[in-house]
């Protein structure tokens, strides 16, 4: 015998309107990015690097009785490490979910993988530009506030110095980025963060060993050569020679690196099995 | 309702589901049962559109799972390995679930309370016992009071409360008219709380049909009597082709006979039958079933 199914009873009464997207997707991920402790520590290792090392080195130039050609240089020193952690920051965000079967559950409440990665792009992005800005200008009146005084001071009216503030906070939401783009396709944490750090430090290295051919032709892609110009009043003695992108281009060719791991991270997300 | 239509997967090459037909209906709560490795928590990544079918369709009420719109509000999914991120509270993992789908936070706690974890709604997932775990998972199973339950070894580290637990929850919601789909390897625990079985072994269906047909079925059939004269019982179904095993507590088993021929046995020699019941067993029917596609068998 078999037992009788019971007539199939609906249980959509309260289901809204339209279908499950954006607007219920970015603050799921927000609620999601703050409720673990990897932010947390992320972002700490952040501010140390930033303000620390800017306030170290400010220091340091107070014995300098000359003053320096580039003060924004040092004052914003620890920006060159700061990409880092942020970049780690936004490879956690997604590679943590594959590391511990989390994005079966994310998956299961939002089958479409691009909304996903697009929620996670949009909470990754404001809270990288919000605090990247905000980190540009307390390094900077806390760093700067420490040359009150000598010749090495910047005032704050200079030409390109704002533009300097504003470029390196866009500059480490995109670093954020960048690092949520590399998890995307690789999903494996150490993986993810080698490469990360293959990119931004271990390249650039590698470049500036070579032959002044590649140097001339690669030097200026690279993350964090764009990184010397932006956080800078002029580009670097060693890039004298060399040819680099202006600071806005050079965000932009970041802006582009971020948009294509992004998308090629959601193509494979799309293809294979979770 | 759940409808599979030939539904392949292929790992490498191991064809790890084999053109699996089958549907799982409304009102029932329907086991899914198979050997370890005979492909149950593939199907169910496959129904969840985690997992993509190289040949054949799964849809839950006609759509696809990647087409539904509040997947939450329509299916519920448990599935086999923790899918949860150990740094989270459970209600702040539940929370964050329950926004992706616009359901009121409120559920968050209803569902805790339903699954037994009020208490430690605010302790992080990874400092969860296995049973607390799978507690979890039900719960987001539940949050969205959907229609469709899919539960993937829902009785996996609960203890005996637990799994009691997780029978009634489940005979109750398929009361309430919900469609109901558990996989287990546990025969004994279906028997008890499935209505209707699809069973399957190396990716491949071999029963669909009620748990009461599927024991029918089963030819190693025994009964369990308690006898006046054990010794002139066990002679006279022996006489008529029988096998009689006396246990320890001085009841019978017997084989190789059916009742009325045991009856009339025990009439003929005049003793008294103070009890006789059938004793074939879910297991026995599943083992016979699937004998031939234990992928991994242990030497005896």
């Amino acid at each position: 015998m078999s037992a009788n199914p019971v007539s199939e009873r609906t249980f959509v009464v309260d289901e809204p309107q339209g279908r499950a997207g954006l607007r219920q997707a970015i603050p799921a991920e927000w609620t999601k990015f703050w409720s673990v402790r990897s932010t947390a520590w992320s972002l700490f290792a952040l501010i140390v690097a930033t303000i620390g090392l800017g306030v170290l080195s400010t220091h340091a130039l107070h014995s300098q009785p000359g003053g320096v050609p580039d003060p924004m240089r040092r004052i914003f020193v620890g920006f060159n490490l700061g990409q880092f952690a942020i970049g780690v920051l936004g490879v956690l965000f997604i590679s943590a979910e594959y590391g511990t079967g989390q994005i079966r559950s994310t998956l299961s409440v939002m089958p479409r993988r691009p909304v996903v990665v697009a929620a996670k792009a949009i909470v990754m992005g404001a809270v990288g530009l919000v605090v990247g800005e905000v980190l540009a200008f307390v390094t900077f009146f806390v760093g700067d506030s420490m040359l009150a005084g000598t010749p090495s001071h910047v005032a704050f009216g200079s030409p390109g110095v704002l533009r300097v503030l504003i470029d390196s906070g866009l500059y480490l939401a995109l670093l954020g980025l960048i690092g949520l783009g590399i998890a995307t396709v690789l999903h494996n944490s150490a993986g993810s963060i080698a490469t990360l750090a293959g990119a931004v430090l271990i390249l650039t290295l590698l470049v500036s060993a070579m032959p002044k051919a590649i140097i001339d032709a690669v030097s200026r892609y690279l993350p964090a050569n764009i990184g010397s110009t932006v956080f800078a009043l002029r580009p670097p003695g060693r890039f004298q020679d060399v040819p680099v992108f202006s600071a806005s281009v050079g965000l932009a060719v970041l802006a582009l690196y971020a948009i294509i791991l992004l998308g090629a991270g959601c193509y494979l997300m799309i293809r294979r099995d979770t | 309702m759940i409808e599979a239509r030939g539904l392949s997967k292929r790992f490498g090459d191991v064809l790890a589901v084999d053109d699996l037909t089958f549907d799982v209906q409304a009102g029932l709560v329907t086991g899914f049962l198979g050997p370890n490795g005979s492909g149950k928590s593939t199907t169910m990544a496959m129904i969840m559109g985690l997992d993509h079918p190289n040949a054949g369709t799964v849809t839950i009420g006609g759509r696809r799972y990647h087409d539904l719109r509040w997947p939450l509000r329509e299916v519920g999914g448990l599935l086999e390995a923790r899918a949860i991120h150990p740094g989270r509270s459970a209600r702040t993992h539940l929370a964050s679930l329950a926004i992706y789908n616009d359901i009121p936070v409120s559920r968050v706690d209803f569902v805790l309370d339903q699954v037994g974890l009020s208490d430690v709604a605010s302790k992080r997932v990874g400092k969860f016992s296995l049973g607390m775990g799978q507690r979890l998972g039900i719960a987001a199973a539940l949050l969205g009071d959907p229609a469709v339950i899919l539960l993937d070894e829902p009785v996996n580290g609960l203890d005996p409360e637990g799994i009691r637990w997780m029978r009634t929850l489940c005979k109750s919601l398929a009361a309430e008219g919900r469609t109901v789909f558990i996989s287990s390897h546990l025969m004994a625990e279906m028997a008890l709380t499935a209505d209707q079985l699809v069973v399957i072994g190396k990716g491949r269906l071999i029963a669909e049909m009620s748990v009461a047909d599927f024991v029918a079925r089963s030819s190693t059939k025994s009964f369990l009597a308690r006898v006046g004269s054990p010794d002139a019982f066990v002679g006279a179904v022996r006489a008529i082709g029988g096998d009689v095993v006396t246990n320890a507590d001085g009841t019978m088993t017997v084989t190789g006979v059916d009742a009325v021929g045991i009856g009339d046995a025990a009439l003929a020699a005049r003793v008294a039958i103070y009890e006789l019941s059938a004793q074939a067993s879910l297991e026995d029917a599943f083992m016979e079933l699937t004998g031939a596609t234990v992928e991994y068998r242990g030497v005896a």
